[in-house]
């Protein structure tokens, strides 16, 4: 069993061979389920020109916006990046190149990366700015657009619980982006909240199969709240 | 009078059934979600992953691992489930989701709908509303008749890019009722207390009026917003 033991125990064994230029996937959606270690081990090691890949940026000082603050990111691939001031700014200066991807598209892309397709037709887009430039095709009468698979060179995602074989459960809606880019990394890093033995997750509730995970590392998390909403505040919306 | 933001959804939630799959856009859509009528069941999805959102949580009950599009923190209702973003999207896209209600800076006669970037202002992303209108059954869009100014937002054609074409069918405004059928819009309903003229001259786009166009009738009517 010694071959399928992936569990690391060091920060730097779990990004060993990330290097500048790399693209990188991270999951998470807004803060929720973002691998925090390893986004602040890539600050650690000083990496840069990295094309990242996630549904969004993080927050001023917190998740990929720490990225942001030292400068590592070249490219950013996102659907939604509204929620930080310093981002704005590096993407207005033009230091920061950004491909605004639709949200469905996007996961469909990181999904067709990791399953080897390279590309497929979706009908979001058709006829708007994301379309440009794009081949389309007509299927029973309705317009596509094509679009192509993505994949990275390290995948970071956040998992609730691993088995020491990489087989991942995600709790709640952390999952989003994580299990599509756990697939679609040549190297996928879990950070957990808990390891387990094999045998200890039920087979039948395993979301992300450990064939697609390289390395597991146990983590601690913050889980900083972006928008913390309560019953008694609804009326003030 | 024109509605409030609260009153629009509330008008809109006479729209859902029964057994609804629904998803609710951020700003006045979720509002939609204080006023589902007693009795019906309905089960929103929220494309970050939930089919079966609940009401915001307490201080008890808040969950950092559990929240909504909007990011906000949510709570999950018996036989809720959640899953990835591209499940998430499979649902969307393949037409499972039964009523869509978003919110626009523009519509037009073509059904098109504008209502995620504004050039000269920072682009901050469409997320998923491109998916959503992309081939969603039913949608309805929840806006204001009206900018500031008075112009209208009911256009002839867009003007600003699009996120989707040819996917309004049903505009709920501050003023009026719309149904989009054959390239024109038809004047369903009226808010209270305003006329089928003012509705007119802040309707860019042709509307077929007909003889008698009813006010909307609510059975308690939404206090909260102004």
């Amino acid at each position: 069993m010694a071959g399928f033991n992936k569990v690391v125990s060091t920060y730097d064994e779990a990004l060993n061979g990330l290097t500048s230029g790399m693209t990188v996937m991270v999951g998470g959606f807004g803060l929720c389920g973002i691998p925090e270690g390893l986004i602040q081990q890539m600050v650690k090691l000083g990496v840069k020109d990295l094309t990242c890949i996630s549904n969004n940026a993080g927050v001023d000082g917190f998740g990929l916006g720490l990225l942001l603050e030292h400068r590592q990111m070249r490219t950013m691939i996102a659907s939604y990046v509204g929620e930080n001031a310093l981002f704005e700014q590096l993407f207005i200066s033009g230091e920061l190149e950004v491909k605004l991807t639709p949200q469905g598209t996007l996961a469909e892309k990181i999904r067709a990366g990791g399953a080897g397709i390279p590309a497929f037709f979706t009908p979001t887009g058709y006829g708007t700015m994301v379309a440009e430039g794009k081949e389309t095709r007509e299927y029973n009468g309705k317009p596509y657009v094509l679009e192509e698979a993505l994949t990275a060179d390290f995948s970071l995602v956040k998992a609730w619980k691993a088995d020491t074989m990489g087989n991942l459960i995600y709790r709640r809606t952390t999952m989003n982006f994580n299990p599509m880019m756990a697939a679609a990394g040549r190297i996928t890093v879990a950070e957990v909240e808990e390891i387990v033995e094999p045998g200890e997750l039920d087979p039948d509730f395993i979301h992300t199969p450990g064939i697609y995970v390289q390395r597991v590392i146990q983590g601690t998390f913050e889980k900083r709240i972006e928008q913390r909403t309560l019953l008694s505040s609804t009326s003030a919306s | 009078m024109s509605l409030s933001r609260d009153q629009i959804a509330q008008r809109i939630s006479q729209e859902l059934r029964d057994g609804y799959y629904v998803n609710l856009g951020i700003g006045i859509p979720t509002l939609v979600a204080n006023y589902v009528p007693e009795g019906m069941s309905v089960m929103f999805q929220s494309e970050n992953g939930l089919l079966g959102m609940g009401p915001f949580p307490t201080e008890k009950t808040i969950d950092p691992d559990l929240i909504n599009a909007g990011k906000q923190t949510v709570t999950a209702v018996t036989g809720a489930c959640y899953f990835s973003s591209a499940e998430s999207f499979a649902m969307i896209r393949g037409g499972h989701v039964d009523l869509t209600v978003l919110g626009a800076f523009e519509v037009d006669s073509q059904g098109n709908i504008a209502s995620w970037m504004i050039p000269g202002k920072l682009v901050k992303g469409m997320g998923g509303a491109m998916d959503l209108v992309a081939s969603a059954r039913n949608i309805i869009v929840a806006m204001a008749h009206a900018n500031k100014a008075g112009e209208s937002k009911i256009l002839k054609a867009c003007t600003l890019p699009l996120t989707g074409i040819h996917c309004v069918k049903k505009v709920v405004t501050d003023l009026a009722v719309l149904e989009l059928k054959e390239g024109v819009f038809h004047l369903l309903e009226r808010a209270p207390g305003v006329s089928v003229e003012e509705i007119v001259s802040k309707t860019e786009a042709p509307l077929v009026i007909p003889e008698n166009v009813p006010e909307m009738v609510f059975s308690h009517f939404a206090t909260l917003a102004t």
